[in-house]
């Protein structure tokens, strides 16, 4: 093998949630110049809302304000005809051998990977989580080139960091998986896209209004979490109470993503959706969704000045509860208007 | 949210990175941007933070005073929990939870605690002199 491998026509694209970024510089990297984070956060269905009851993480809520990992880069293909391969090993030396196999092939490679040991990343972020995702785009030496779309600048590991990494355990441990797209005709037409972004739509709204289990995911979800924090006071010391509400903040807002951030994402994809669906209403419905993004941000205000001891009376929890409840209400509208829409 | 309601705080995050937004600038069309870092989510991350730093010094204690074994303080220091440091390790967690036990961690073997050394990236020293390593 050569001691340096680069693509040198890869380039780096920074996002605000990783399953994104690397699904949109993968498929830019194949020519689709079209493509933004947006958009391939929409034609995934990649918003969404689940509260898991009985389950913790890290001792608090198991809260989770996007669709399972892995699948806004399968819908995403899927919906644009793009065939894909997707690889899991039972061995480390099988998982760096095939990537250097593919880098050798001058390919561009989606990674999942534990954020634990991931050594760029400073402390304080680095927990047990397992569904990050990165680019590897090239090895000097010993050297991976990483490219991760949460940060402004490709970085790198060290060929035994990169494994560690790949193979993290825990839950959603990702076995050295990977994934990239295999060779299809960059030439995608309007069309195409348009149906794409239209099917997007709406597998969201079922997501978000329709699963049979509605009652912890979806809109409704919201609601389920809402009359937790209302009972919160009650259960626990204050302190825990606290570290409840950080966590939902945490979950919520973790680097540029979360509920916020997601909401002004997806109100970012209808208004993106508009140049393909010539269709006023999308641009009205970006309009109220982007409202509710506002809300999940003042409440996340809200949450902190309770665990910071400002507001920590039961009628401080109620209105962080009220206002769940109104965000519930609104994105119920938001994904009610989207399922009248008639685009196919 | 607006463009320039975009927050600029000084946090953990801009240490290394900025963070991309989505926002509206004065068109009213959403626009990508970058921010530095947030408090509200800065101050999460630090309320965290401090719960897990006193967990650890308790377990440190906990150790010290003979009620727990370093197993459980290296485990509290990498933010393990049980299913995590069972996979690791690949001991099932019924297991590791009693070699959480000072007694019990006494009977050991060298394999065994090679594997919690090499979950904990630490040298089998730590474990088993911990109070000539630990500070």
């Amino acid at each position: 093998m050569k001691n340096t491998l680069i693509n040198k026509d890869f380039k780096h694209y920074q996002s605000a949630h990783c399953e994104n970024g690397v699904t949109t510089a993968l498929l830019r990297h194949k020519g689709l110049d079209f493509l933004t984070e947006p958009l391939a956060f929409g034609i995934g269905a990649g918003l969404f809302y689940i509260h898991i009851p009985f389950m913790k993480f890290s001792g608090g809520p198991a809260i989770s304000y996007r669709s399972m990992p892995g699948l806004i880069f399968s819908r995403t293909c899927k919906a644009l005809n793009i065939p894909i391969q997707r690889k899991n090993f039972n061995t480390e030396k099988k998982a760096q051998e095939f990537l250097d196999d593919l880098l050798q092939q001058n390919k561009i490679v989606g990674c999942q990977v534990g954020v634990f040991h991931l050594s760029y990343l400073v402390k304080e972020y680095r927990f047990h989580f397992n569904a990050h995702n990165l680019i590897v785009y090239g090895k000097q030496n010993d050297n991976y080139l990483i490219s991760d779309p949460v940060m402004e600048h490709t970085t790198i590991l060290d060929s035994e960091t990169l494994t560690k990494v790949r193979f993290a355990k825990g839950t959603l441990a990702p076995k050295g998986h990977l994934y990239y797209p295999k060779e299809f005709d960059s030439n995608i037409s309007k069309e195409t896209i348009r149906k794409a972004i239209a099917k997007g739509i709406k597998t969201n709204v079922f997501f978000m209004l329709k699963v049979p289990t509605a009652y912890i995911t979806g809109t409704r979800g919201i609601r389920y979490t809402a009359g937790q924090v209302r009972k919160l006071r009650n259960k626990m010391s204050l302190r825990k109470a606290g570290l409840y509400l950080g966590q939902i903040i945490r979950m919520q807002e973790e680097i540029g993503t979360g509920g916020g951030g997601f909401r002004f994402m997806y109100s970012a994809f209808l208004e993106q959706a508009y140049e393909y669906i010539p269709d006023e209403n999308l641009l009205k419905i970006s309009e109220e969704l982007t409202k509710s993004g506002d809300l999940w941000r003042n409440n996340a205000v809200r949450m902190a000045s309770v665990f910071k001891g400002k507001t920590t009376e039961q009628k401080h929890f109620d209105e962080i509860a009220d206002i769940m409840i109104e965000i519930s209400h609104i994105e119920e509208k938001v994904f009610k208007k989207l399922d009248k829409l008639k685009i196919k | 949210m607006k463009k320039e309601e975009i927050p600029q705080d000084k946090t953990h995050l801009s240490k290394f990175t900025r963070e991309v937004l989505y926002a509206k600038n004065k068109k009213g069309e959403y626009e990508k941007l970058l921010s530095q870092g947030w408090d509200v989510k800065n101050d999460a991350l630090d309320n965290e933070w401090n719960y897990l730093n006193e967990q650890i010094k308790q377990a440190k204690d906990d150790v010290l005073k003979g009620k727990a074994s370093p197993i459980y303080y290296f485990t509290k220091l990498r933010i393990m929990d049980l299913d995590v440091l069972a996979a690791y390790t690949g001991i099932w967690k019924f297991f590791v939870k009693r070699h959480f036990k000072p007694n019990v961690f006494k009977t050991l073997k060298n394999n065994t605690l090679q594997k919690y050394a090499k979950a904990f990236d630490i040298k089998i020293e730590e474990l088993t002199k911990f109070e000539e390593y630990i500070d």
